[in-house]
């Protein structure tokens, strides 16, 4: 199937090869025959109305760049009059009554948004095992995953369903998935995007971001979800440079940190040599390569798996099955209704992960596990604040290995938990991060880490971009 | 640390989650491994070192107490699972 970028369509839009209702056409068309399971819910007939809205504004002259060009997103931002799961039964009859802040951004540009994409129940996982609709089949080995928690948004991206998707990323999950579908996907800087509407998961580390085939595309997206909303508490207020414009500056005198704590022996050979060709790439374009020290990013396993719980067991206290989504049928009491409404509708990972966050933040636990994370979370952040006073990027793995097969650590969670191993302490420190193709091992393809200082995703993608001029991996599709 | 069933049954009771019986045994499995991952935590020296709560160390920001919501009961109300004449309603609490 052949695939496009928003830029390349965007293009054929402006000139008149197609409309916007053909190209929505055109990709509804490409989702009914999905096999991936990519999408929870296709939203036919909105794409179809904002196909036609956009077409009326070309005609009227009024037509931005963005206006009339497909996108998905994750299930986990609301969407007015539509279904917002989360990937989970709790909210399978749940209607959003507004649309999430990016939603509208996306709305307003003048997107046509074709569905909403399958995830891990409410962004809780690894592999997108956690969905409550069903495994999301990675488009390069239905046998493997596409990694997760925005496993459809990647999946549905590289099976050519829709040229771009949103994400979010509270621990990696925007570009592990990025990674393990040959994809490029862009976590921002903490506050950079609006989380009005994007059903939280853990407040402190959730941010949303783009997923699409290029870094180039991944800046137009960015462009539109970014800004200052007054909505989000914890919104940043900064004014958001033109992603697009610092694209092609040069990277000669770059000058790119590799963690020897990410870069040492327990490193995967084929893993290690992919990424070392990718940074020879950059070697080739002018840029300075040095080894640096991230001292306690040994860390962040621990300290993510008891904030990230701990916040979500505060979060998900609201799913009480009285205002919205599941009741349990003849509750004989109010407690009887709460412990039934939860136990039969959350699956076992949320469970078991609010447990967790009960048990951390509960009498005599608090100073052990809360408190002690999050001093240990302040340590992460003061080694990546000392490397990037000396370093433009850092550079990493994104994950162990390639894809891992369906159904291969579902039994495990900690081992799950390992899979997450280079993503987690960024969203600890707060900082931008990229996954971006960069080569294969066998039949699947591999990301290379791009880990930026606070708000400076317009380098991470002027970094990325550069590097997509001279390698052709984001442009190679499954079978 | 390792838990014992009763740890998990009173996790369990204060998260109001009810867990089939069946599955208690492996929660207090897993359950106990991800308490013995994150205790590696406790090996590390934080003295003096301020907890980190929000990545950029921003405080609440605050606006005017002004109303800016419109009233969209009836709409957000259509979720519930039961309600009547703008309630939700619940089983009986008070006797």
């Amino acid at each position: 199937m052949q695939q496009h970028t928003l830029a390349g369509l965007a293009k054929q839009l402006q000139d008149g090869q197609c409309s916007a209702t053909e190209l929505a056409q055109d990709y509804l068309g490409r989702i009914k025959a999905d096999t991936t399971n990519s999408f929870i819910s296709v939203t036919e007939e909105i794409a179809l109305q904002q196909a036609k809205a956009a077409d009326e504004r070309r005609a009227a002259g009024n037509a931005g760049l963005l206006t009339g060009l497909p996108i998905a997103h994750k299930d986990i931002f609301c969407t007015e009059g539509v279904r917002t799961s989360c990937g989970s039964k709790m909210l399978d009859n749940f209607i959003a009554p507004y649309n999430a802040t990016v939603v509208e951004k996306c709305a307003a540009e003048g997107m046509v948004m074709l569905g909403k994409t399958n995830c891990d129940e409410f962004a809780m996982g690894s592999s997108n095992e956690n969905s409550f609709y069903g495994a999301v089949k990675n488009p390069w080995d239905a046998e493997r995953v596409p990694g997760g928690s925005s496993g459809g948004s990647a999946a549905a991206v590289a099976a050519g369903l829709v040229p771009a998707t949103t994400g979010t990323d509270t621990g990696g999950s925007i570009r592990q998935p990025a990674a393990f579908c040959g994809i490029t996907g862009l976590r921002p800087t903490y506050g950079r995007v609006s989380r009005w509407g994007m059903v939280a998961y853990a407040s402190s580390l959730d941010q949303g971001g783009p997923m699409a085939r290029t870094a180039e595309d991944c800046a137009l997206l960015l462009q539109a979800m970014a800004g200052f909303d007054q909505k989000d508490s914890t919104s940043a207020q900064r004014d958001v440079p033109d992603y697009s414009t610092s694209l092609n500056a040069p990277l000669s005198g770059l000058k790119i940190g590799l963690p020897k704590e990410f870069f040492n022996a327990d490193l995967d050979g084929q893993m290690a040599s992919v990424l070392q060709a990718a940074i020879d790439e950059y070697r080739k374009l002018g840029a300075e390569v040095k080894e640096i020290s991230l001292t306690n990013v040994g860390l962040s396993i621990p300290a993510y798996y008891i904030i990230a719980p701990a916040e979500a067991s505060s979060n998900l206290s609201r799913f009480d099955g009285v205002r919205y989504g599941y009741r349990c049928d003849n509750p004989k009491d109010l407690m009887d209704l709460y412990k039934r409404s939860r136990g039969e509708a959350f699956g076992e990972e949320v469970k078991r992960r609010i447990m967790v966050g009960t048990y951390a933040l509960s009498a005599g636990y608090y100073d052990a596990y809360y408190l002690k994370a999050q001093k240990i979370r302040r340590l992460i952040q003061q080694d990546y604040i000392a490397a990037l006073n000396d370093v433009d990027v850092i550079m990493a793995p994104v994950t162990p290995t390639p894809a891992f097969r369906i159904g291969e650590n579902t039994n495990d969670p900690v081992a799950m938990y390992m899979e997450d191993i280079f993503t987690l302490s960024l969203n600890l420190a707060g900082l931008p991060g990229m996954s971006v193709p960069a080569g294969f091992i066998g039949h699947l393809p591999v990301g290379l880490q791009l880990i930026g200082n606070f708000f400076d995703e317009a380098r991470l993608l002027n970094v990325a971009h550069q590097f997509q001029q001279v390698t052709d991996w984001h442009l190679r599709t499954p079978a | 640390m390792a838990l014992q069933q009763s740890d998990v049954e009173k996790i369990a009771h204060l998260a109001r989650l009810q867990l089939e019986e069946s599955s208690v045994e492996g929660y207090v499995r897993n359950l106990s491994n991800i308490l013995a991952l994150v205790d590696q935590m406790q090996a590390v020296n934080t003295d003096n070192v301020e907890p980190l709560a929000n990545p950029l160390d921003a405080v609440q920001r605050l606006r005017p107490d002004a109303v800016t919501e419109e009233n969209q009961r009836d709409k957000l109300q259509a979720n519930a699972p039961a309600q009547e004449r703008g309630l939700f309603l619940v089983p009986k609490v008070i006797e």
